[in-house]
């Protein structure tokens, strides 16, 4: 077994679970935290399924931000929607037999990543040319423009130029999967575009990446508009409630 | 008229160039420590305030989910850089949403994320230094909370949920808003905003019971106190002397008299704005509260009825239940509390009211929707209510209605530019400045169609459109209470 194998697989392994316990601890830590005041943006639902269809058009269709900017929303709804479909045209590297409809997404998959190579490259060219988005862009925000792009070109480029041995490829995943390693080919643009990947999962949890989770815990956005009908009150509300009248009552 | 540049209105709302730090001077006396005290903060900047900021922020982490999330999910898209009136008016880049919530989460990054505590440089964390805090305090107060880029947000990031939490932070340091802190302080001690004591306030209104009975012929009843009332109104102090509030109120007790209905004011619980929301302390908030609670047990009332508020309709909607509550002693045919539009809708579908609208024929009005009123409240039993209402009032008193451009109405409003506790003369700049999209919007209806008069339902909208107005040409009047318009369309018979 190759060193590069080793490595790799430590690295995949290592990146793996920082994402799942990362991402993992910030969402424990979000629902752990109590709303203590009903805050819906409103017009906002009356009832659960009401909630459900609001988040469901935000994640969906970008709703908020297509009311917001034009031009932001079709790069950033290509960019994800292309993301999406590059991500599950990648899943054949990881089940064996693959299956049906990963088959069929196949050549959409294809088309996905110039799409998502033209949307990243819409979102980064606001951030220098909208004057407003320049002044709030910190290095981070570019980086990640970068890193992502890079991903998606790596990705590309040996989809056309610099092929790699696709079935040693998926024989490594399917190894790292089931505990019994197996060889990693040893090409610079593989190596490129893994490195990066394992990357972006170990800045996933750490970053505004968040926001993917996030967006499913914002008061704003997943209250339901009742407060007459229905007394919201969080413990900790209840303790200093409690707190009063147990004073009150002994002085 | 003022030592400031007063900004031209465009046809077009449009966001102008960024510019940086040239509202950067402007600032809210601070409080000292005879208004800090009363409502448990230091009397002045603590020697140790870093390390209390920081504690205050992480206690604050952990008791409000908005906040948490907030500070970690923006992905600086951009979405809400031209959504805020401040920034539409100031051009100050620290005026935009996500450059306002960053100067909070910077601070954030750096004592409470690994990337801000490794990696500063790279994700923009900053130490908290006395620089930082000034930025703070005069950013923070440049905010209205009024929610407008919360509605075009993804994520739905409300900064007012950031300055909430920057203000409460602030005052723990011992550096509140005189302002604000002032005013609840009277609150606690008085019962209302002014300071109006009991004798005084039923001055006031025995003086306005003579002004209508001139006007009507009719003894229309302003009461006070008066137990066993079926209706406890609680209205914003303005509305018992400023104009045009009062002409609200008088369109109120007109409504009340004409359908018969009993109620009373209460002296204890004199004021419907509570200001412990725009300083972000819950406790506060809860301490104005329960006085309404306790005024409803004492004057054994059936109903709970708010005048015309914006923040306060916020705090009574969406907060009341929640710090004063339950409320299962009030009579539960109706929803607890209710806004005055709420009743008078009801009563004129039920034809119980006999207005007449040309009464108001030499009025051509449009509809400022209030920030607090439309993103954050409801009225009636459908989302949207909070638009329809109002509107379907209006149309029933007056004959000419016209509302201004969509993007500027409804959930899209544009604040008065004096909400969320900057409604004081030390900011008189600022004010004017953050007017100027609704100034623009409605220099537009008045060009389009004549339109003569801008109706509110908010006392802080009420008193700032008074005050800016001129600033961009129109007059200091053309601001109306809504309720003003209902009075003048009822018609009363002749006193038998």
């Amino acid at each position: 077994m190759s060193v590069l194998t080793v490595v790799f697989a430590l690295i995949f392994y290592l990146a793996t679970a920082i994402l799942v316990a990362g991402v993992g601890y910030r969402i424990w830590l979000y629902a752990r935290t109590p709303a203590p005041l009903k805050i819906p943006v409103t017009p906002a639902p009356l009832t659960p399924a009401g909630v459900a269809l609001r988040l469901g058009k935000e994640v969906v269709l970008f709703a908020s931000l297509f009311r917001s900017n034009k031009w932001t929303w079709l790069f950033g709804w290509v960019f994800h929607f292309a993301l999406l479909l590059v991500l599950l045209r990648h899943l054949r590297y990881f089940q064996e037999p693959v299956w049906g409809w990963v088959a069929l997404i196949q050549p959409f998959g294809k088309y996905a990543a110039f799409a998502m190579v033209a949307g990243l490259a819409g979102l980064w060219a606001r951030r220098f040319l909208v004057d407003r988005v320049r002044y709030i862009s910190a290095p981070s925000d570019h980086l990640m423009l970068a890193l992502l792009l890079a991903i998606a070109l790596s990705g590309l480029s040996m989809k056309y130029f610099f092929h790699t041995d696709i079935v040693a490829l998926k024989a490594f995943f399917l190894g790292l999967m089931r505990f019994d390693l197996q060889p990693l080919p040893a090409d610079p643009m593989l190596i490129v575009h893994l490195s990066l990947v394992a990357l972006l999962m170990v800045i996933f949890p750490f970053s505004k990446l968040l926001h993917a989770p996030g967006l499913f815990f914002a008061p704003t956005r997943n209250q339901i508009d009742n407060p007459r009908e229905k007394r919201h009150l969080v413990p900790w509300a209840a303790q200093l409630e409690a707190g009063e009248r147990s004073a009150s009552t002994t002085s | 008229m003022a030592d400031f540049e007063v900004p031209e209105l465009k046809e077009e709302i449009a966001p102008p160039p960024v510019r940086e730090g040239v509202t950067g001077h402007l600032k809210p006396f601070v409080a000292d420590a005879k208004f800090q005290e009363p409502l448990g903060y230091p009397g002045e900047l603590v020697d140790n305030w870093q390390e209390v900021a920081i504690a205050k922020m992480g206690e604050l982490l952990g008791k409000y989910r908005s906040l948490r999330v907030f500070l970690d999910i923006c992905v600086k898209c951009g979405a809400c850089t031209d959504k805020c009136h401040y920034f539409l008016g100031t051009t100050d880049g620290n005026n935009m949403p996500v450059a306002r919530q960053d100067l909070l989460r910077r601070v954030y990054r750096r004592y409470f994320t690994f990337a801000g505590k490794y990696f500063p440089k790279l994700v923009g964390a900053v130490d908290l230094t006395e620089e930082v805090l000034d930025q703070w305090y005069s950013y923070y107060h440049q905010c209205s909370q009024c929610r407008r880029c919360s509605v075009f947000c993804p994520y739905g990031i409300d900064t007012a949920e950031i300055s909430m939490a920057a203000r409460e932070i602030m005052d723990s340091v011992g550096k509140g808003q005189k302002y604000c802190n002032e005013i609840i302080g009277k609150v606690i001690k008085i019962g209302n905003n002014l300071g109006l004591p009991q004798p005084a306030l039923a001055d006031t209104l025995e003086g306005l019971e003579e002004e209508v009975k001139m006007d009507t012929g009719r003894d229309v009843r302003f009461p006070l106190d008066e137990k066993g009332a079926e209706v406890l109104l609680v209205t914003p102090s303005a509305d018992f002397f400023a104009e045009p509030h009062v002409d609200g109120l008088i369109g109120y007790a007109k409504v009340f008299h004409q359908a018969g209905i009993s109620w009373t004011l209460s002296s204890y619980a004199s004021e419907a704005a509570n200001f412990g929301m725009f300083i972000g302390s819950y406790e506060n908030m809860r301490k104005l509260a329960l006085r309404i609670r306790e005024a409803a047990l004492e004057l054994g009332v059936k109903r709970i009825v708010f005048g015309e508020c914006g923040h306060a309709w916020r705090v009574a909607y969406a907060f009341l239940n929640t710090l004063a509550g339950p409320f299962d002693f009030l009579d539960p045919k109706y929803p607890v509390p209710q806004h005055i539009c709420e009743v008078t809708y009801d009563l004129i579908k039920r034809g119980a009211l006999k207005l007449d609208p040309s009464a108001n024929d030499h009025r051509r009005v449009t509809f400022h929707d209030s920030c607090n009123v439309a993103r954050a409240t409801r009225m009636g039993d459908f989302p949207g209510g909070q638009f329809v209402i109002p509107r379907e009032i209006l149309k029933s008193v007056c004959n000419h209605f016209y509302d201004m451009p969509a993007d500027t109405i409804y959930d899209a409003t544009f604040c008065c530019g004096g909400g969320g506790g900057l409604l004081t003369d030390d900011l008189i700049e600022l004010r004017v400045k953050g007017a100027l999209p609704r100034m623009e919007a409605l220099k537009h209806v008045v060009e389009e169609y004549g339109v003569t008069h801008l109706v509110a339902i908010c006392a802080i909208c009420k008193s700032q459109f008074s005050k800016v107005l001129p600033y961009y040409g129109f007059e200091m009047d053309q601001i109306l209470s809504l309720h003003q318009l209902v009075g003048d369309a009822l018609v009363f018979e002749a006193q038998a």
